[in-house]
């Protein structure tokens, strides 16, 4: 066996995304390379060299891969997945865009978003927002698969000595050109990878009740994150919506403020190790999920518990 | 300009799933279907285009059972000019969807393909990129918000951080967020007039495609269930709690 990964990374470093799809590698066995498409991006591949367990690493620096066009990478994976058992990425939403199409220009049915690999064909995969789980055995030759990132630990992201080849690969489609981002400005963790999320729900009412929360969240290091109601009513950008078709997270506590906790937000946030729901509606389907709930209008409960941990020591 | 908008029938996003007792699938009997809530949002787009003056004609694809044809009648409903029901029995995976939907765009000749991000049954979001993939077009996903500019279309999408830009040349396919519109309701004199709308049908073999899945289903089982915890009395209760009990902080 052996797996070529899809790294994600912004050319000067890499995402630790990256690191959950070696683990889920790791499991399915054999050596493991991994691929970094960009333009001056060896910054970025110095950081995966040193990803624990990683055996090689392949560069293509080309100015077509700089933003990750799905039409352009995938047409770079296609070329080099040939000999691989396995290709891998963690199923971001630049993963998402690019290994569909990989799969289907080698004729492969991918498996997305896998939470358990039983062995190398068989993979135990979510549907119906998580409420089912299935597991499928793939008879492709070369195995096309996207990794829940909470489902599998990040690999160590030092110790690792692995080589790093430059190949060279021309190939732009033609198809698309990228124009620009506009990405939120934050000081505060990622949301997928944070210890702490605090997620506001419609509850919250409106995005200038958003800094009662973001106060709690700055005192615990938190992220903050937002149920799909609270996105669709802009309160907060798009990339807060923690869901099934948002992000999914699994931090050791998440707060959920003022979300009434519909099947599709606990799609996103169910296996987090600690639930604690603050709702005035003792009747929310959030609290059959919640290790902790305070049944409380938020307004009041929200800045009690911001003075509570003043008291306790934090963010002082 | 036609486009052409795959829709798909799924359980009702407000019906509570259950696996079967004896682990083949999900129970199906007697439970509320209705059309994959990101395909209303492409359909609704393609109706806007329609409106706008920028596409002639808007063509509603399902692929699917018999019922298949209910799902149609309500892109129809809401403004969707003919149906193509593909019919087949039994669940299709995204890549065997995506060659029935590849010989489809060859006989309609669409210059945009509009695909919900992901069906809600199996999640996948696959489709519409696989699509993209075998026609050889160039693909926008997860777009919430699209301007069409001659050759091109400027689509901007949801990504991790936020929100990206591009262009896509025409003919493309698109895959549909959910902030991109809000679908609208269908109007009852526009379901009537749905029901004289004309609905082809065929199946994947009539059109050359080897409908067999890659995947074996083993098993389909319950997720781990997660026990309700306890009610605290107040904000201090609860401080104590994560400190002491959990000890998360």
């Amino acid at each position: 066996m052996t797996t070529l990964i899809l790294a994600e990374h912004n050319n000067t470093e890499m995402n630790v995304a990256t690191l959950n799809a070696v683990t889920a590698a790791q499991a399915i066995g054999g050596d493991i390379t991994v691929l970094v498409a960009g333009k001056d991006c060896s910054a970025a591949a110095a950081d995966v060299a040193k990803i624990d367990g990683v055996t090689a690493v392949k560069v293509v620096d080309s100015p077509e891969y700089e933003n990750g066009l799905a039409e352009n990478v995938a047409g770079l994976v296609v070329n080099m997945a040939n000999g691989y058992s396995h290709v891998l990425a963690t199923a971001t939403a630049s993963a998402k865009n690019i290994m569909p199409r990989v799969a289907a220009l080698l004729d492969m049915q991918q498996i997305s978003e896998i939470t358990e690999v039983l062995d190398d064909s068989t993979f135990v995969r979510p549907i119906y927002a998580g409420n089912a789980m299935a597991t499928v055995r793939s008879s492709d030759a070369i195995k096309i698969i996207t990794v829940r990132g909470t489902a599998f630990e990040a690999a160590k992201s030092d110790g690792g000595t692995a080589s790093i080849e430059n190949e060279s690969f021309a190939g732009d489609a033609g198809l698309s050109a990228y124009l620009g981002s506009e990405l939120s400005e934050s000081e505060r963790p990622d949301l997928t990878s944070a210890r702490i999320v605090v997620s506001g729900g419609r509850g919250m009412q409106s995005g200038e009740n958003f800094p009662i929360i973001e106060s709690v969240a700055d005192k615990l290091g938190a992220a903050v994150g937002a149920s799909r109601a609270a996105v669709d009513a802009g309160y907060v950008p798009n990339d807060y919506q923690v869901g099934q078709t948002g992000k999914v997270v699994a931090p050791d506590l998440y707060i959920a403020v003022g979300i009434s906790g519909a099947i599709q937000h606990l799609a996103g946030m169910k296996d987090s190790k600690v639930i604690v729901a603050i709702n005035k509606d003792e009747e929310a389907p959030i609290f059959q999920v919640a290790d902790f709930g305070l049944v409380a209008d938020l307004f009041t409960a929200v800045p009690e518990l911001d003075q509570e941990l003043v008291k306790n020591g934090f963010g002082s | 300009m036609k486009v052409l908008v795959p829709v798909k029938r799924v359980i009702d996003y407000n019906v509570k799933v259950r696996v079967k007792a004896d682990e083949t699938g999900v129970e199906l009997a007697n439970v509320k279907m209705s059309m994959n809530p990101f395909d209303e949002i492409s359909i609704e787009e393609a109706i806007r285009l329609k409106e706008a003056g920028t596409v002639e004609e808007v063509v509603a694809v399902s692929i699917g059972v018999q019922q298949c044809q209910e799902t149609i009648r309500t892109a129809l409903a809401m403004g969707a000019d003919r149906g193509i029901h593909v019919l087949h029995d039994g669940d299709l995976e995204p890549l065997v969807v995506a060659k029935v939907l590849k010989v489809l765009a060859d006989k309609e000749g669409p210059s945009i393909i509009i695909v919900g991000k992901q069906a809600i049954d199996d999640d996948s979001n696959q489709t519409g990129q696989m699509l993209a993939a075998l026609l050889g077009w160039g693909q926008a996903t997860f777009v919430s918000k699209i301007d069409i500019d001659g050759e091109n279309i400027k689509a901007t999408r949801e990504v991790d951080g936020g929100l990206e830009t591009l262009t896509v040349k025409i003919p493309a396919v698109l895959t549909t967020d959910l902030r991109l519109n809000e679908p609208r309701y269908a109007s009852l004199p526009n379901i009537m007039k749905a029901k004289k709308k004309p609905i082809e049908q065929i199946t994947p073999e009539d059109l050359g495609v080897d409908p067999s899945n890659r995947l074996q289903v083993l098993k389909v089982s319950e997720p781990p269930t997660r026990e309700a915890g306890v009610k605290v009395s107040d904000v201090g209760e609860l401080v104590d709690k994560l400190r002491n009990t959990a000890k998360v902080i």
